[in-house]
């Protein structure tokens, strides 16, 4: 063996290009910050995951045995024959999707690794300190697999997106007696006791049916905050893991992406207007039970409009905003939307877009779904910066959003939304709402705005009526 | 110092580090930050490379090799989607030549 081998073998070495690994990848996420540098940040970040693995590889002894060395490039390579298709092909409607089986697939990771790691111990001669959070991690990454699962499959609309729930508590109940059994099982194995096999196998299988569980009951207006809850869960438990191997990096990389998740579920919750607890343990559904008056009592009649109208209106405007939401995404109208806004451009018109938090299926999905459709960024503008600006706005056109504009959020204490913070669209001088009918929105719940006497609506498939607006626009 | 109160110590600032990192991600990019994260929760797989020469029996290989190959789904399939979407998000005025590159 080489000199240079032998250093590259050593634990300092190895323990050196861990640090650069995790300095590269909080580097990287620094990159983050900003649509300009987040490109380069995300390679700096997959430079030093390379880096981790490669030193992990390097390790004295890493290929003893014969079969190891075949048995890791076949995992490789199964993973990067999933991983890189399923990367380039999925669509960016699909990516609330893709980041819960992602989820999923990272919290199976740790749970197998942690049941492998047990079958080693049988018979003690483990530290405690590694046992407890090999088994935080084989409960959490359990139940992040098996929820992610569940969410991917509701989200795919495999599943039925409403909420699937045990009646009355006893869904609680059951939630509640699968962590027990999960706990206690694992203290037991700390205790100490010879049927181990056993009890790993029945924590794994509780926290199965947990991940199971929790996420079924779960509505689909819900999955902003699910789809953040599990990245963090997924997070913790790979934290935990790096704790038991004592492994730094993968201490440092659980912890930002346990933080990551974190503060994105509370960010939904509370764009939502609705606590984390409440969301964990019961379907939106449930909450609907709104004071029988407040649906009906708008009564009021709608005013429809036609394209050639909201043309006239939206090109004689000094400002435009766009209030879209997941029906435009539906309708897969992002380019058509696109084009209107040129075309407005075009007559001078200022076009600025207002994207509410939870506008899409996961944080940020509208934003990339007209980035897709190369909408500049700079007219995103966020909720707060945008809402100051509706009373100088002259037409607002809200398309395939409902629940996040509805004026009730603000005005109606007996609203199920009522606290929601909403895009003040009705403060503009005008609203024209693209509607395909008047069913309600994703909550159910009926929208005062399209009663109000400065609104309209179009009613039509929304991509087949902003074309219509657009040729109009370019014909005058 | 035992080995654990280090291992702690790091756990404890890496949490802080990554609220004040991840803190700072604007909305506009809140996609490509969870995409990012799949990829980076992707480390798991350094546990599945470090255990395998440790592994016996086909049960533990078999775990092992899908436990490997989920966590380089999440670090290949994670960092080459983010890029992919990030490559989506253009200024005002973008050229108008770097369509279709990634085919």
């Amino acid at each position: 063996m080489s000199l240079a081998t032998v250093f590259l073998q050593t634990t300092n070495f190895i323990d050196a290009a861990y640090i650069v690994a995790f300095a590269l990848l909080i580097y990287g996420m620094t990159g983050l910050t900003g649509p300009r540098t987040a490109v380069r940040g995300n390679k700096i970040a997959a430079t030093g995951m390379a880096i981790a693995v490669v030193a992990t590889l390097l390790r004295k002894g890493e290929f003893h045995g014969s079969s190891t060395v075949w048995l890791i490039i076949l995992g490789i390579v199964i993973g990067t024959a999933i991983g890189i298709p399923a990367a380039l092909k999925v669509r960016m409607t699909a990516m609330p999707q893709m980041v819960a089986i992602f989820n999923g697939v990272g919290g199976g990771a740790v749970a197998l690794i942690a049941w492998v790691e047990y079958r080693h111990h049988f018979g003690g001669g483990w530290p405690l300190r590694s046992e407890i959070f090999e088994l935080f991690g084989a409960i959490v990454g359990s139940i992040s697999f098996w929820g992610s699962n569940i969410a991917f499959g509701k989200l795919q609309e495999i599943l039925p997106g409403r909420p699937i729930k045990l009646p009355g508590a006893s869904q609680t109940v059951l939630n509640l007696a699968l962590l027990l059994i999960s706990v206690v099982s694992a203290i037991i194995l700390c205790a100490g006791t010879h049927s181990q096999a056993l009890f790993i196998l029945g924590i794994l299988v509780a926290a199965a049916v947990l991940g199971n569980a929790v996420v079924l009951p779960i509505g689909g207006a819900d999955m902003p905050v699910v789809i953040s809850l599990l990245n963090a869960f997924t997070g913790l438990s790979a934290a935990a893991t790096g704790v038991a191997l004592s492994n730094p990096v993968m201490i440092v990389a659980g912890m930002i992406v346990g933080a990551s998740g974190t503060i994105l579920t509370n960010l939904m919750a509370k764009a939502m207007n609705r606590s984390v607890p409440a969301i964990v343990a019961g379907g939106f559904g449930g909450a609907v039970a709104a004071p029988a008056g407040a649906a009906g009592d708008h009564g009021g009649t709608v005013r429809s409009t036609s394209a050639q109208d909201v043309a006239i209106q939206l090109s004689y405007a000094r400002q435009v905003v766009i209030a879209p939401g997941y029906g435009m995404a539906v309708a897969q109208a992002q380019h058509a939307v696109r084009e209107l806004e040129r075309a407005l451009e075009a007559k001078g018109v200022e076009v600025k877009y207002a994207i509410h938090p939870v506008a899409g299926r996961m944080p940020g999905h509208m934003n990339v779904l007209l980035a897709e459709a190369d909408v500049p960024y700079d007219l995103l503008k966020e909720m707060d910066d945008i809402n100051p600006e509706f009373s100088r706005t002259d037409v607002t056109l809200v398309i395939g959003a409902n629940d996040v504009t509805n004026p009730a959020a603000k005005n109606e204490p007996g609203s199920p939304i009522y606290g929601m913070p909403i895009l003040e669209v009705d403060r503009s001088g005008a609203v024209v709402v693209l509607k395909r009918s008047m069913a309600s929105g994703f909550a159910g719940i009926d929208n005062p705005l399209f009663y109000d006497p400065k609104t309209s609506l179009l009613f039509g498939d929304a991509k087949a009526s902003v074309s219509e607006i657009t040729s109009e626009v370019q014909a005058l | 110092m035992d080995s654990l109160v280090i291992d702690l110590a790091i756990l404890v600032l890496a949490g802080f580090v990554g609220y004040t990192v991840i803190s700072k991600v604007p909305n506009t990019l809140h996609t490509p930050l969870m995409s990012g994260t799949n990829a980076i929760h992707g480390i798991v797989v350094l546990g599945g490379l470090l255990l395998m020469a440790e592994s016996s029996g086909f049960l533990e290989k078999l775990l092992l090799v899908i436990a490997v190959a989920f966590g380089t789904i999440n670090v290949i399939g994670g960092f080459f989607v983010t890029d992919r979407m990030l490559g989506m998000f253009k200024g005002k005025e973008p050229p108008k030549t770097t369509e279709g590159e990634q085919q």
